[in-house]
């Protein structure tokens, strides 16, 4: 998968401008940036859920912006994606959530996509939880469900917009071997969004870190926390001063405080 | 945005929204339009129609029994006052029934799916919009057009002629109820007169008609307000007030040009 070029804009503000990044195909990659650099954008672009003002994302050779309605759709039959907001069915149960992608695309008995729903759920230690409905479930419980919702049709690319977000420190090691698993064993293309810098590390094989609008720094996990960069060593360490902007672009503070 | 003050600012506003207005029924046709690739699901997906009119219809079957009962019985008594003063009350049976069937059936009905169903539908629309539910649905390759808004959109649009019958005949028995048991009437009188008096391709057929396009556009506006709502808790109860107030004013609106077209005999 590749990101050529890309430009888009959110009511005239520039969230990329001429955007390069190549995924390798059965790598995890993650994509690592301050909140509101556009990662869960960058994700609905490569989705096809939003078309860019300029460049492109092709993903196994097709060019996304440019597909029908139909190409498009056979398309995310082959990519998976775990939603920032879990974004879960709330009038299905566990169960069914995870087997609408299976009921909705395929013709399998039921027998099968049963035992298909229990697997993918027991993999995400979530199996005794089947019958609950979304409302009953913790953040971290919905992200796991998402989770066994976006792998459940075994897709090729799976796409995760931040993974660990509340998540206690047991489910996020299983999740993370999890990511590294399903993408070694199935061969899976995975990218990873997180603002998680040492899980980040941990399971990636590439890393992208993005900022205003484009790439900052990117490497291997080793490379990137062997950076010297000034960017990469403020996001790595977490240090409020330093190249990247903590602020959302506003008018002078103290102005706005005088109120004038 | 800031239309300014005084006669200037009115006017400005008033065609703004006149705009606005004429803007969104232009959406609501080309969502229509969007809709239509989705008519297989009658074939392909029945039972998400089935539970639809389950959700939609049954649940409103309630409310339209008793509704219906209470303006049967007050058709009665009201009927039979201003009969009687002609000595005309024999006719209480065509009286009522042709109220029903021609006018009270189809609208009662339509204005109280509106109310109760509805606006659930756009609620819902709108309430999953605003979740990312109709999002998350895409990125499985899941057209929420099909899945989610045309098998409500169907339901809503068989239901209200059928919920529409079962208010028209549900009134005609407790008319007949109160015609017996109350105002002491003969009952072979009440049903005999109906029977004659009632013309099934005029009268029955004009009610089914009615039922039929208030079903449509009813169920068109809650889809549309629901898919169209902005995905904030604020802007799905807009969407919800909106789809109650437009459907029950299309109604009405809707229910005079067809009823000045019948009478006509058009
Ligand atoms: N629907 C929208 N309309 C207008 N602007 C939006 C919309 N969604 C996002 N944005 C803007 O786009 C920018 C990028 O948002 P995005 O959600 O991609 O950030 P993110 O990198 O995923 O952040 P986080 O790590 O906090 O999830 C933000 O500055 C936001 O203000
Ligand atoms: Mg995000």
């Amino acid at each position: 998968m590749s990101v050529r070029g890309l430009s888009f804009y959110r009511d005239r503000r520039m969230i990329f401008q001429g955007l390069d990044l190549a995924i390798e195909r059965g790598k995890v990659t993650a994509i690592m940036g301050g909140s509101g650099v556009g990662k869960t954008t960058l994700l609905n672009l490569i989705g096809g859920r939003l078309a860019p003002a300029a460049g492109g994302v092709a993903v196994d050779g097709q060019r996304v912006a440019a597909l029908s309605r139909q190409e498009l759709f056979a398309l995310r039959r082959r990519m998976g994606m775990l939603f920032q907001s879990s974004a879960l069915l709330t009038d299905l149960s566990v169960f069914e959530n995870v087997a609408f992608p299976l009921r909705e695309h395929t013709r399998l008995p039921e027998p099968l996509i049963r035992d298909l729903v229990l697997m993918k759920l027991e993999l995400v230690g979530l199996r005794g939880a089947r019958d609950l409905y979304p409302a009953e479930l913790s953040g971290g419980m919905a992200r796991r469900v998402g989770l066994a919702r976006a792998i459940s049709l075994d897709p090729m690319m799976v796409m995760y917009d931040e993974p660990f977000a509340g998540l206690d420190p047991i489910s996020m090691g299983v999740i993370t071997k999890l990511i590294r698993e399903l993408n070694d064993a199935l061969g899976m293309t995975s990218i990873v969004v997180t603002h998680d810098v040492a899980e980040a590390c941990h399971i990636a094989d590439y890393i992208y870190l993005l900022g205003e609008g484009r790439v900052v720094a990117e490497g291997t996990s080793a490379a990137m926390q062997a950076s010297a960069a000034p960017e990469v060593r403020q996001f790595m360490g977490g240090l409020p001063d330093g190249p990247v902007a903590f602020h959302y672009p506003a008018g002078d503070y103290l102005a706005d405080l005088l109120g004038s | 945005m800031d239309q300014g003050r005084g006669i200037v600012g009115h006017v400005r506003r008033l065609g703004r929204q006149t705009l606005d207005g004429v803007a969104r029924l232009g959406r609501a046709m080309l969502f229509l339009l969007r809709l239509t690739p989705g008519l297989p699901v009658l074939f392909t997906r029945f039972s998400l129609v089935i539970q639809q009119i389950y959700v939609s219809g049954v649940l409103t079957l309630i409310i339209v029994l008793v509704s219906g009962a209470f303006v049967g019985m007050i058709l009665a008594l009201q009927g039979y006052n201003t009969l009687v003063r002609y000595d005309a009350q024999s006719s209480l049976g065509l009286l009522v029934a042709l109220s029903l069937v021609r006018e009270l059936g189809p609208v009662l009905t339509a204005l109280l799916f509106a109310g109760r169903a509805g606006s659930a539908m756009t609620a819902e629309i709108g309430l999953m919009k605003a979740t990312e539910q109709l999002a998350g649905m895409e990125m499985m390759a899941v057209d929420p057009l099909k899945r989610v808004v045309m098998p409500r959109f169907l339901a809503g649009w068989v239901s209200v002629p059928l919920l529409a019958a079962i208010f028209s005949a549900v009134g005609i028995l407790a008319a007949y109820v109160v015609a017996v048991s109350d105002l002491g009437l003969d009952g072979g009188v009440f049903w005999s007169q109906m029977q004659s008096g009632v013309s099934v391709t005029n009268d029955i057929m004009g009610g089914v008609v009615k039922s039929v396009v208030f079903g449509l556009v009813i169920s068109w506006i809650a889809v549309f307000e629901g898919y169209d709502a902005r995905p904030t808790s604020e802007g799905v109860s807009l969407a919800t007030t909106r789809t109650v107030v437009s459907s029950s004013l299309a109604v009405l609106g809707l229910d005079f040009i067809m009823t000045a077209f019948m009478l006509r005999g058009l």
